[in-house]
């Protein structure tokens, strides 16, 4: 290597220093990280081979062995067999159910918090900075301080233990961390752009749907992932607001498990728990750092 | 041959990010208590090769030495050397004073000693007032003055700057400009110190490195980059506004082009003499003579005026020569008008030539 | 300007405030409103149906003299300071080593974060199979020839909060994770860079500069995890129902019970205004800090 312009030897230590790749600290740092993972990921690993074995295998207790033999038989049975109380159609009653809450709860809480985040940016009037204010802090109440006072309404506006008044929650309660996830995204979207197109003519939703909407995809994005995650998971409104026929899957899976009657079919509820969790892990293994930046935005407090 | 007699070297330095070369085969010798100026647009590699210096960043090849030492392996706080960043990089939470003497506590020096070299770097930067207060209470330039500082206090020989005047409007600018190049004369110790700034550079520095590509474009002092730029990049580069380039050709020791005929007597090639061809001529717009000046020019010429542009100082007028634009710097006070016809002299002895596809100095 | 005469003022900006009214009628009636009724209401002696029959603070009192209310804040404080100092102390130290320029970040994070997209629901089911004491973990040990080991935290009422926490962590520390990571990943790149020049090791920066730099994420992540606490009930239900005996009862569960089964209004209500009040003495303290650094910065 030695160079016409280099006068003196180039001895010693050249280029980068050399690195054992095992040295202490990767040790340290991969294998911290290495344990944790298997801690995390230990649980979906254990709820997989459970729902895949057959009672007696189960029975013998190896609750970390792969399965013998693979049968898919308790996925079969928790999807259109397993009892709650006296339906015994499964758990796909529950799924309908939760996709019937689903789809119309995300439409309308983003909808309404889209709308008002716009108007809270771009058309700000007297006192809508103190109802934002509100709004926010009230996401910190408790829902069981509100849970009541709702009931009595949803019972005079005679939507109580139906879909529209479930609806009616989600969309109440996804409110403020979707408010302020729009808030803040057309906070960071030039004025000028707002200005020009009131110059030239545009109005409140004109300016909406034409400008502001095509522009912000990604945060709509966002906003599906939370609250398709936040909606399925949901329990405690899906036990309160809806009556058994329309409880959604969180709140049927929970009664078929924890249901004190009969053998206990481990294998059965592993499936049927999987089962619930399949769509928000699978939106979460799609949407990758999509679902990082909704919860991050939860975070940032405006 | 002797290595002490350099302060810093780097030999052959090569940097990746991947596939991207950022230094290449990068060499340059710095003398004991120089003033050395990297300078270059951004993304030429000048901030990277500081931090490759400073130990901050991993050479993929290459080796620097300081102090007659190889540091290449070194970690940077046994480099010998200080830094002070853009960001000022203060830490927030602790006072001016706990800024200046974490670093020494860290390394177990003497208390009294720390307290020694606090008081004789506040001292020296006029920041005694500040010494209790927290970052947050200071405003840009004393903020600067104590990232400096925490530089002073490590007793070194080698001070590095990245671009540590960025973030100041322009007259604090100024003034912490000279507060360096005062510092300098007073310490005497060397100090590498990059920039984008073309005024920092030459009011600054004893030597520039011009950079570009990762490459250094040219190493020598402003004077000599200023008046006898090594190609054309560093001619274009140095000097606002820029200087204006014609191409042409070079016969018999005259250069023609349009609108433009030179006698090249008196230019220095770089050769020793004229080799015929094709060749750019550059320009400075401060070169060209104008008013009573012209007739003791050895070429006159009349051009159009387009546009002038009145700066106070002087005034910049955008001509017409041969159908290309020209620009000349006149006084401020000329007045001259758009569409009137100027006459103009140039000396062949204060322009440089280039090499049209090696865009060398010839 | 005389000539064109202006509209109203509440008729101005209409089409704005349509829009907001869902915003308005959600604060002013739900969270104002709602909030305002059960504070009322818990002063009366309601029972099936909300009557305004005023008993003072005859709930209250019954409340705290009820054991199984007792059971439950003693549960909440004792899930909850574990919680708050695990999760923080945890999700730090991961986004800490996460932060070393690693290879594989992304797939560490995922496999870190996934618990936390997941609902209580699943998280309370899928360890109470792990913590079977026939069946999951303990047996393993005990097969591996560890005939003595013992580790049955569901059925033991002493530790049985310590199991939900377990769950709890699983689920909730990947998320703060997430947060810490963002928080270090805004600390200024130069001011690790001078800190290496100083010749500070990496640990003793994280303590004197990096964490102090990042007081407002960890106040952050703080009332985030403790609004979570306080709704502690989904986890509960699912892995123990309150049991065994009760011992597993939290207050969130309590306000549920008494609502909406024990068919005794004024008492749930009683409770849910005490988780109220709890969630103000967070809050405050949270909403002087940030606003009043706000006015400072």
């Amino acid at each position: 290597m030695a160079n016409a312009s280099t006068n003196i030897a180039a001895a010693g230590p050249r280029g980068p220093k050399p690195r054992r790749a095992i040295s202490g600290r990767n040790i340290m740092i991969y294998g911290t990280l290495g344990l944790v993972a298997l801690y995390y990921a230990l649980p979906l690993y254990v709820m997989i081979v459970t729902s895949l074995k057959g009672m007696p295998e189960v029975r013998l207790g190896h609750i970390f062995a792969p399965p013998v033999e693979i049968t898919f038989q308790p996925w079969v049975k928790a999807w259109a067999q397993a009892c709650t109380g006296l339906n015994c159609d499964g758990l796909s009653r529950g799924f309908w159910n939760s996709v019937r809450i689903l789809i119309p709860s995300v439409v309308i809480s983003i909808a309404v918090a889209s709308v008002n985040g716009y108007a809270l940016v771009n058309w700000k009037f007297k006192g809508s900075e103190t109802f934002f204010t509100i709004l926010i802090f009230g996401s910190f109440i408790p829902y069981q301080v509100m849970l009541y006072p709702i009931v009595i309404l949803l019972r005079e506006m005679g939507i109580y233990g139906t879909l529209g008044g479930l609806v009616m929650v989600h969309t109440i309660f996804g409110m403020p961390i979707l408010t302020l996830l729009f808030r803040n995204y057309f906070t960071s979207v030039p004025e000028e752009l707002f200005k020009a197109a009131r110059v030239d003519g545009a109005g409140f939703w004109g300016i909406y749907f034409r400008i502001m909407l095509p522009m912000s995809m990604p945060i709509f994005v966002v906003a599906i992932i939370l609250q398709v995650t936040g909606i399925w998971n949901d329990f405690l409104f899906g036990v309160v607001f809806t009556k058994p026929d329309l409880y959604p899957m969180t709140v049927q899976l929970n009664n078929i498990v924890n249901s004190v009657q009969g053998v206990k079919e481990y294998n059965v509820n592993m499936a049927a728990t999987m089962i619930t969790g399949l769509v928000p892990l699978t939106v979460y293994f799609i949407s990758g750092k999509l679902f990082v930046r909704g919860i991050a935005a939860g975070a940032v407090k405006g | 041959m002797n290595a002490d007699n350099f302060s810093v070297q780097i030999k052959d330095l090569d940097l990746n990010f991947g596939a991207v070369k950022v230094l290449r085969g990068l060499n340059l010798d710095i003398n004991n208590g120089e003033f050395i100026v990297l300078l270059g647009s951004s993304g030429c590699g000048k901030s990277t090769l500081l931090n490759c210096i400073a130990g901050l960043l991993e050479p993929s090849d290459g080796q620097v030495w300081i102090g007659g030492k190889n540091v290449t392996w070194d970690e940077p706080s046994q480099r010998g050397i200080g830094m002070v960043f853009q960001s000022y990089a203060l830490y927030p939470q602790m006072t001016v004073r706990g800024n200046l003497s974490f670093g020494l506590k860290n390394a177990r020096i003497p208390r009294d000693e720390i307290e020694r070299r606090v008081a004789r770097a506040a001292g020296i930067l006029q920041i005694e007032p500040l010494l209790d207060r927290k970052p947050a209470a200071l405003s840009g330039g004393q903020r600067q003055r104590v990232a400096i500082g925490r530089a002073l206090v490590r007793d070194v020989d080698v001070f590095l700057f990245d671009e540590p005047l960025s973030n100041l409007d322009a007259k604090l600018r100024a003034d912490l400009r000279v507060e360096i190049k005062r510092l300098h004369t007073q310490l005497n110790n060397t100090m590498i110190y990059v920039t984008h700034d073309q005024v920092e550079a030459m009011t600054l520095a004893d030597r520039i490195a011009i950079m570009k590509g990762g490459k250094v474009m040219q190493y020598s002092t402003p004077d000599e980059i200023y008046n006898r730029p090594q190609n054309k990049y560093v001619a274009d580069f140095i000097g606002s506004p820029s200087m204006n380039f014609v191409e042409g050709t070079i016969k018999g020791g005259k250069f023609t082009a349009p609108g433009l005929a030179l006698d090249l007597k008196g230019y220095d090639f770089v050769g020793g003499k004229a080799t015929d061809g094709a060749a750019v001529i550059g320009i400075r717009p401060e070169h060209v003579v104008t008013g009573e000046l012209v007739s003791g020019a050895p070429f006159q010429t009349d051009v159009t005026v387009d546009i002038v542009e009145p700066m106070g100082s002087d005034t910049l007028v955008w001509a017409d020569l041969g159908g290309a634009p020209f620009r000349i710097r006149m006084d401020g006070q000329a007045r001259v008008h758009r569409g009137e016809t100027m006459r103009v002299g140039l000396e062949p002895a204060r322009a440089s030539l280039f090499d049209v596809k090696t865009e060398e100095r010839l | 300007m005389s000539a064109v005469r202006r509209r109203p003022k509440l008729l101005r900006n209409l089409n704005a405030k349509f829009a907001a009214m869902p915003m308005i009628l959600t604060t002013l009636v739900v969270f104002v409103g709602g909030t305002i009724w059960t504070v009322v209401y818990s002063f009366t002696n309601s029972k099936l149906l909300p009557r305004l029959n005023f008993v003072g603070f005859a709930q209250y009192e019954r409340l705290w003299n009820t054991g199984r209310w007792e059971t439950s804040i003693h549960n909440l404080l004792l899930y909850g300071v574990f919680a708050l100092v695990f999760t923080i102390t945890i999700g730090f130290l991961l986004a800490v080593l996460l932060d070393q320029k690693i290879r594989f970040e992304d797939a560490f994070r995922t496999i870190l974060l996934y618990p936390f997209a997941l609902s209580f629901i699943v998280t309370g089911l899928v360890w109470q199979w792990l913590l079977n004491p026939n069946l999951g973990i303990q047996n393993a040990v005990r097969s591996l020839g560890w005939e003595s080991f013992s580790f049955d935290p569901l059925y033991t009422p002493k530790i049985v909060m310590f199991g939900i926490l377990i769950g709890g962590l699983w689920q909730g520390t990947g998320f703060i994770m997430c947060v810490m990571l963002a928080g270090l990943r805004g600390v200024d790149e130069e001011i690790w860079k001078a800190s290496r020049v100083d010749g500070i090791p990496a640990w003793k920066t994280y303590i004197f500069v990096v964490i102090p730099m990042m007081r407002p994420v960890f106040i952050t992540s703080l009332v985030l995890v403790a609004s979570g606490i306080i709704k502690l009930y989904d986890l509960v239900v699912a892995m123990t129902s309150g049991g065994p005996g009760g011992s597993s009862e939290v207050p969130a569960k309590y306000v549920y019970d008494y609502m909406f089964t024990a068919q005794n209004l004024g008492q749930g209500l009683a409770a849910s205004t005490m988780m109220l009040a709890s969630v103000i003495i967070i809050l405050i303290p949270w909403a002087y800090l940030e606003f009043g650094g706000r006015k400072r910065g």
